[in-house]
């Protein structure tokens, strides 16, 4: 039988280290996208990760299973990202402006890890990568805030509640904030929208 | 319903996390509003669009380098033993409390040995009195008049010699 988060993290608590690392196992995929969303570094993200793994083993003696795992979890990581993005703001505004612009520099490295279709041509390449790059420049946009709260509900599909906690705010302020993003992401990717529309 | 109460609703109807009452409500509105008909389809169209971004794996070292950060995180201890590790001297107040006290033992062997006991204030007086430098001032015993009506003193030897001429 499968344990639950807070059985897992109750066994951490009581010394079985093998516990820690199915948690580790369960969540470190989700984790590592959600931050490499926030901050669009796969290094940084890892490192944030890394991090947020950490402070869940220092914190396994005082653990109370007063909430949900993933609330604890996600709240940590959505706090290291925000404050990683506020320290590296400056430095990132730097590289932008320096940094020619070439397609590497513009998906990053996530590239390697893509599936990739049965047997695309070129031009169908092209243009996936360009949507693709539409949609990431559509969320890196947004408000830190909103696109938090965009990556939990889309991404980690955790409820509003949940959400909310993560962002310490109340459930109407985090649909209001859904709201905008989704409003801000209508817009940004109206294009493909369209398209999107005309299927 | 209107439509800027639509907006807190709209996410949660595409998402089904409307009761059936507010599911028809929703539908009711929608069904009459062009705009939010729009909005909600054109919502729906960014959805499936967030879908298609890939999702990345961690590196096949991110295990190995959670594993090992948390093997160099210190063991903690129980209440009580941090307890006991505050109440009880660390080795080095211990030894520099040591060489303190034989810092004093060595200063005060160095020192001129013991101190001399008070001297009691009757003897302190007659001391004083001894010492005193008018006791010695021969000017004034010569000039004393009494002294001068004794008859003078007899030198020793003299008196040796007027024996002798007997």
């Amino acid at each position: 039988m499968t344990r639950s988060d807070v059985q897992l993290m109750l066994d951490v608590k009581a010394g079985d280290e093998q516990s820690f690392g199915l948690l580790l196992q369960r969540y470190r995929t989700p984790l590592v996208n959600f931050l490499y969303r926030m901050v669009r570094s796969r290094e940084q993200a890892e490192d944030l990760a890394q991090e947020v793994f950490i402070r869940v083993y220092r914190a396994r003696e005082e653990y109370v299973p007063s909430a949900k795992f993933t609330t604890w979890l996600f709240r940590i990581a959505t706090n290291l990202a925000l404050n990683s993005l506020r320290d590296h703001r400056h430095e990132k505004l730097e590289i932008s402006m320096d940094a020619p612009v070439t397609a590497d520099a513009e998906d990053g490295d996530e590239k390697p890890f893509e599936v990739a279709d049965k047997h695309p041509t070129i031009e169908q390449e092209l243009v996936e990568e360009d949507r693709k790059k539409m949609i990431r420049r559509a969320i890196e946009k947004l408000p830190e805030k909103q696109r938090a709260a965009v990556l939990l509900h889309k991404y980690q599909e955790l409820d509003y509640a949940e959400i909310a906690k993560i962002l310490s705010c109340s459930e109407s302020a985090l649909k209001s904030l859904l709201f905008r993003a989704y409003e801000t992401l209508r817009v940004e990717l109206a294009p493909l929208v369209a398209r999107h529309g005309t299927k | 319903m209107s439509c800027e109460r639509m907006e807190s609703r709209i996410l949660a109807y595409m998402d089904g996390r409307l009761n059936e009452s507010e599911r028809a409500e929703v539908q009711k509105h929608l069904d009459a509003c062009a705009v939010c008909r729009v909005r909600a389809t054109e919502f729906s169209s960014v959805n499936d669009l967030l879908d298609e971004l890939p999702m990345i794996e961690p590196s096949p070292a991110f295990d190995v380098r959670v594993r090992a950060r948390i093997a160099a995180e210190p063991v903690k201890q129980s209440w009580w033993a941090q307890v006991w590790a505050t109440l009880s001297p660390s080795p080095r107040i211990a030894f520099a409390a040591s060489m303190l006290l034989l810092a004093t033992v060595l200063v005060s062997y160095r020192g001129g040995g013991p101190i001399a006991p008070p001297i009691p204030p009757d003897q302190a007086d007659a001391e004083m009195m001894q010492d005193l430098s008018v006791l010695e001032d021969h000017d004034t015993l010569s000039n004393f008049e009494p002294l001068k009506e004794l008859p003078p003193p007899v030198d020793p030897n003299s008196a040796d010699d007027d024996q002798q001429d007997m």
